[in-house]
């Protein structure tokens, strides 16, 4: 488990980050999201080392970060790029010795890499010449070569083609999996609505939200409740003390002001008729971004 | 989409991964530096350029200085003189009229004829100008007894004050420039954050700056040894005697100060992000390089502007073995410029390094020195 804790950090006379902290799970994967200058850059690469904070540390199960530590990690850059007149093979055997393999672990990984990305004829081209798509293939082989204990990637799916996202997925699926902590940052929230297992919210340089996916959506459906009836359900507009926010039919969606208030509907309802459905309704995660920022 | 134990386990490296020290770091990057640069086409070429114009200056400034050259002198009658002066091949001839035709035709250099109305006793008849070695050859000149004689005729003095200038624009303004551009380019490609999150700043910087230090060192010992055949070959044993020293001094303060300015071209490019914005911050420290190569060309001779030059860091290099060469400089003399230039070295080196990790990875328009040294804001 990733620890990150009170983190401060400013340029200048900017506060950007203002005592974030937050957990990234081992086994789990961790959406990261924010609007642009929401946070998200700085704290991945304080997080990496990358920068340093002003106060505040981040930890890897219990104990302080060391460099070694941080050399084991995987980094995807949000600005990607390798060396474009280096061939692809040895550009990733040179980066993954960097972080302290062998040379033979170095060899070993990339070969295993680069067939499992479907690059293995092109390992001795110059990464300038490859396709866009492919470069992009050769950028997640270079935060994966070293096998890293931790994967911090800053927009991942950012410009990737359709067969790249899959690949990405997967790649991070099978990291999880293994027990690596994973944290990503995105601002496409419905990619991240259906990766990932945690969600961190950030603006304005301060954690606004925080915690399982699901526990999340749960915490912010406030008393909005959906349902589905066997007639008409245009009644309920009528009733004292209720909102009706969508009408189709017999499906209607409305906040109650309480749970009290939602039971009563319910009887009301069966008393009426059939209930096909009835349920607090869980917001999507645009909805509960868009609640926590302000 | 599939999370197969094999899968997973394929990528999985030895569990106990050596860890990476400084000096290996440092080693992997300099290597890296190093064999982009051998593969680089440019390189190759200016290398083969480099030593074919050493073979040459040799072979060509041998060729010239050993030239002995011997006048034709058409002789009428016996004159002492002639009979007495070296380095004349002389014709007897029976008449003046026979001696002028061969000074007309060309075929001798001039005539000389007994005369008793010249104060010498003998008159020289030439075609066009006075023949001045001729003259020089049969004047009776007095005994001069120098007091402080020079060890070196002027035109080697300013052959190897050229050299040693020579040899160091070209290295330092090549490699500078190659350290330049490597710096560029890493944050140019964005590269650098990828290799700053497994290594700092520091090893980076180290690794650059010896793996071109390394190549520039190599290119000039490559080239000292063609200039040494070539003057072996060519017989100039003599030279090579007196150039020894200043040889061995001008590999040690080049090393030195190559270092130092390689640390000033790392700065200073990463002051910029993209390779067409890289004049701007460079030109500076090149003029650095360019200074102390025109002092050379245009003072080789002022013995005050060559001392000077000789302890100032950037010009030191060249300056300091000029004078050793010219036997200027006391024996203690190099030692206190070593210690100047290291002193200096280390100074530049703690700076550079500070920009160059605070400026790292600023992208965008030009950061000024004074916002590099003050922070790393990133945005």
């Amino acid at each position: 488990m990733l620890e990150i804790t009170k983190i401060n950090r400013s340029f200048g006379a900017r506060q950007v980050l203002t005592d974030v902290s937050f957990d990234v799970p081992g086994g789990r994967i961790t959406g990261f999201v924010g609007r642009n200058g929401a946070g998200k850059t700085t704290t991945m690469r304080i997080v990496l080392g990358v920068l340093t904070a002003d106060s505040g540390e981040v930890r890897l199960n219990g104990a302080l970060l060391t460099p070694a530590d941080r050399r084991r990690f995987g980094y995807m850059p949000e600005e990607r790029g390798l060396y474009p007149k280096m061939p692809v093979a040895e550009q990733l055997v040179y980066l993954a010795r960097l972080h302290g393999l062998s040379q033979r672990a170095a060899r070993h990984n990339t070969t295993d890499l680069l067939a499992k990305l479907e690059l293995s004829d092109r390992a001795g081209d110059k990464v300038e010449t490859l396709s866009l798509g492919n470069q992009q293939r050769a950028q997640i082989a270079a935060a994966l070569v070293h096998d890293p204990q931790a994967l911090i990637l800053d927009e991942p799916f950012s410009g990737l083609d359709p067969l790249a996202v899959d690949v990405v997925l997967s790649v991070l699926r099978e990291r999880a999996a293994a027990g690596v902590p994973v944290l990503f940052s995105s601002h496409q929230l419905d990619i991240v609505e259906q990766l990932c297992d945690d969600l961190v919210i950030i603006a304005d340089g301060t954690i606004r939200a925080a915690g399982p996916r699901d526990e999340l959506r749960d915490r912010y459906a406030g008393t909005t409740y959906q349902a589905t009836f066997g007639t008409d359900a245009g009644w309920l507009r009528d009733q004292p003390g209720i909102t009706v926010t969508d009408f189709d039919g017999p499906n209607v969606i409305f906040d109650a002001g309480s749970p009290e208030a939602a039971q009563s509907v319910l009887a009301a309802a069966v008393a009426r008729g059939p209930v096909l459905s009835f349920s607090p309704r869980r917001p999507r995660l645009a909805e509960i971004f868009k609640e926590v920022i302000q | 989409m599939t999370t197969t134990p094999a899968a997973t386990s394929s990528l999985t490296a030895p569990a106990a991964t050596p860890g990476l020290s400084f000096g290996q770091a440092v080693r992997l990057i300099a290597e890296r530096e190093i064999v982009t640069r051998l593969r680089s086409r440019a390189f190759q070429v200016s290398t083969g350029i480099m030593l074919l114009a050493a073979l040459a200056g040799v072979i060509a400034g041998g060729a010239l200085g050993g030239r002995a050259s011997t006048t034709t002198v058409a002789m009428v009658g016996d004159v002492a003189a002639v009979q007495q002066a070296s380095g004349l091949a002389v014709r007897h001839v029976d008449s003046l009229a026979e001696a002028t035709t061969l000074v007309r035709a060309g075929t001798v250099d001039a005539a000389v004829v007994a005369d008793r109305s010249s104060p010498a006793g003998i008159r020289i008849i030439a075609d066009e100008s006075s023949p001045d070695a001729l003259v020089a050859a049969l004047s009776v000149k007095p005994d001069v007894s120098l007091l402080d004689p020079p060890r070196i005729p002027s035109g080697l003095r300013y052959a190897a004050a050229f050299g040693f200038a020579l040899i160091f624009l070209m290295s330092s303004a090549t490699f500078g420039g190659t350290i330049a551009q490597s710096v560029v380019e890493e944050k140019q490609t964005r590269i650098v954050e990828i290799l700053i999150s497994a290594i700092s700043t520091r090893t980076l910087l180290t690794g650059k700056i010896l793996g071109n230090s390394l190549l520039a060192f190599a290119q000039v010992v490559v080239t000292g040894a063609f200039a040494v055949i070539g003057l072996s070959v060519t017989g100039e044993s003599a030279t090579l005697s007196l150039l020894g020293a200043p040889i061995a001094w001008f590999v040690i303060f080049f090393v030195i100060g190559f270092v130092l300015l390689a640390s000033m071209f790392a700065a200073a490019a990463s002051l910029v992000s993209r390779q067409e914005d890289i004049q701007a911050t460079v030109t500076p420290v090149t003029m650095l390089v360019m200074i102390p190569y025109f002092l050379v060309i245009f003072f080789h001779d002022n013995s005050l502007v060559l001392t000077i030059m000789s302890y100032v860091p950037f010009s030191a290099a060249v300056g300091m073995p000029l004078r050793i060469f010219l036997a200027e400089a006391s024996w203690w003399e190099p030692l206190l410029s070593l210690l100047i230039l290291i002193a200096g070295t280390i100074g530049v080196i703690i700076v550079a390094a500070k920009i160059y990790g605070n400026a790292l990875l600023r992208t965008g328009a030009k950061i000024s020195v004074r916002e590099a040294l003050r922070s790393s804001g990133v945005d």
